[in-house]
């Protein structure tokens, strides 16, 4: 579902963010991307969201490799993995419903079926009773529980988070990886990037840790 | 409403998430259902785009304003052009011939002079003008009456205004004419009153050169109002930008709101200047109309017609959208999600 071949990265800087990086994700699994901050472990996801290119190597995600996906095309790539990042990221201007509704908008999609599955995705996440609210107004676990609405509401197959639970305590954090869980219990490959190790060593899914940008242990 | 759907899937292929999603969108979003929702969502996006504008009423009434005193010094000037026109369209044959009369010559000679004159050839019509009648209606028109009354003895000389026959072939015949008039006894001076209509119609010509100029100049001011005020609008609305592109957000999606809002700029600029152009036709009606009267004229101002009008506000839309193309163009690639 997600393949890195040899993948280096170098920023604009001259830093080797990503060093000859290999490391395959299967369907339907749900892995963690661990290693100290700097490591590179935004790097590899901004690489999946062809928000970075490579500098080296290939990326192939749901078959397609991304070198071949040209820079107007990048937006039907992205609707096909959603993200969760640590700083949200919603709008402020708008309800909770108005941003969660926000990818179905751009997909085109009619009012009645925005309506519904938006609906659905917030009572995934226990928040359908704030959908007429401003997210400014919620908690940071509720805040980020609508980002994660909104990474999901257009079923992506492939799920990327970046620090979900940067800010959170254990408790809300917890209850946010078993969301994460329950998303790939019904089918969606997750990848999600965390420095805290406390709280995803407790749980049984592969690590992948960076170091310096290099892929150092690959184990489950 | 015709819609066509897709057959139930089979449990079997339910299972794969891939083509369970695929399968989803084309059932549900057919070619016709993606068309209404293209559309209504276009519809919501203009609105949503006046919306806000509207909720900062003094900044949108200030840019156009602006804009509207762009459009309304060439518009205008246009109007005023075609009222001039209009105002000329007789004239063409207006070419008349003063025939100022020795003090001499009597008035019944002078009546003579005009029957015989009123009976040639290249001659449509003859009007003789006493020397009273020419004081009474200098008086009534310059207002100089007291001046006028004060003196001894009436300065004006009679005359007999000679209106060429054959409008078409004006120069030619007249020109001639007012040689033949010029060598009779009775004449101190014969004087031609075309000069000033060519002169007119020089200055007309002159006049849409330089509407076309201004009109040029300004909506190159227009552009950039609109283009300037467009990117602030893209500044402000950053945020919503990389959201926009991280989900998935075509650059047509993201620079849609931000066209309409430059063609809301530009439509509303453009009916300023309508009203800032009917507001001064309001204004110099009454004046105006005195001034006809004075002439014996039934002449009205007239405003942009219906076509000049909606030109205006398309012309204004349009330059709302190249503006706002043009801003959007510069400044949105360079928002990326980081
Ligand atoms: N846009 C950028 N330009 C230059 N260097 C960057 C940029 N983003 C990240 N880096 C560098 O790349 C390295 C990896 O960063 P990152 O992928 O964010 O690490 P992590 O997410 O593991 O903390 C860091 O040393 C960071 O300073
Ligand atoms: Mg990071």
């Amino acid at each position: 579902m997600i393949q890195f071949d040899n993948v280096s990265m170098r920023y604009d800087t001259g830093h080797e963010a990503l060093k000859r990086v290999s490391l395959t994700i299967n369907k339907n699994e749900m892995a963690f991307l661990t290693g100290h901050s700097g490591a590179g472990k935004s790097t590899l996801l901004k690489l999946i969201m062809l928000m970075e290119r490579p500098t080296n190597g290939q990326v192939i995600v749901n078959g397609r490799n991304l070198k071949s996906i040209a820079r107007r095309e990048i937006a039907y790539h992205r609707r096909q993995v959603g993200v969760v990042f640590q700083n949200h990221q919603l709008l402020f201007d708008r309800s909770v419903f108005d941003n969660v509704a926000l990818p179905l908008v751009i997909a085109g999609h009619q009012p009645r079926e925005i309506g519904r599955r938006v609906r659905a995705a917030l009572d995934k996440v226990g928040l359908l009773e704030k959908e007429k609210h401003n997210p400014i107004t919620l908690s940071g676990g509720q805040q980020q529980r609508v980002g994660i609405a909104r990474a999901v509401v257009n079923k992506p197959s492939i799920l990327l988070a970046d620090e979900p639970t940067g800010n959170l305590d254990p408790q809300l954090s917890t209850e946010i990886m078993q969301l994460f869980e329950q998303f790939n219990q019904v089918g969606v490959t997750v990848l999600l990037a965390s420095h805290d190790l406390s709280l995803i060593a407790r749980l049984q899914h592969r690590m992948l840790t960076l170091r310096d940008g290099q892929l150092i242990e690959a184990m489950r | 409403m015709v819609e066509i759907r897709r057959p139930k899937q089979s449990a079997g292929e339910r299972h794969t998430t891939r083509r369970e999603q695929q399968g989803a969108s084309q059932s549900k979003t057919t070619l016709l259902g993606r068309l209404r929702s293209w559309l209504m969502h276009n519809r919501q996006v203009a609105g949503e785009s006046l919306q806000r504008l509207l909720m900062t009423p003094m900044a949108s009434m200030m840019t156009w304003l602006v804009i509207g005193i762009a459009l309304a010094l060439p518009m205008g000037l246009y109007v005023a052009l075609g009222n001039v026109e209009m105002l000329s369209r007789g004239w063409d044959g207006a070419a008349q011939i003063s025939l100022f009369l020795r003090f001499e010559v009597t008035e019944a000679e002078g009546r003579q002079l005009t029957k015989k004159l009123a009976l040639r050839a290249d001659v449509q019509s003859a009007q003789y003008v006493s020397r009273r009648e020419a004081l009474e209606e200098f008086q009534s028109l310059s207002g100089f009456a007291e001046v006028l009354g004060n003196l001894d003895e009436n300065p004006l000389p009679a005359l007999v205004i000679v209106r060429p026959q054959d409008s078409d072939a004006t120069a030619d015949i007249t020109e001639q004419l007012l040689q033949d008039l010029r060598k009779m006894p009775d004449v101190e001076l014969a004087q031609l009153d075309l000069e000033w209509v060519q002169r007119l119609y020089a200055m007309m010509r002159l006049g849409r050169h330089m509407v076309m100029a201004l009109a040029s100049l300004l909506a190159l001011g227009v552009l950039l109002v609109i283009g300037n005020t467009i990117r602030l609008a893209i500044e402000n609305r950053r945020d919503e930008i990389l959201v926009i592109k991280l989900v998935g957000g075509t650059d047509a999606f993201v620079r849609r709101p931000f066209l309409y809002t430059g063609m809301w700029f530009g439509l509303g600029g453009a009916i300023t200047a309508w009203l800032i152009i009917l507001l001064s036709l309001f204004w110099l009606s009454a004046p105006v109309a005195e001034l006809a009267g004075l002439y014996d004229s039934q002449f009205a101002l007239r405003g942009p017609g219906i076509v000049d009008t909606l030109g205006l506000w398309i012309t204004g839309a349009i330059l709302g959208l190249l503006g706002a193309g043009l801003a959007v163009n510069r400044h949105l690639d360079a928002i990326e999600p980081q």
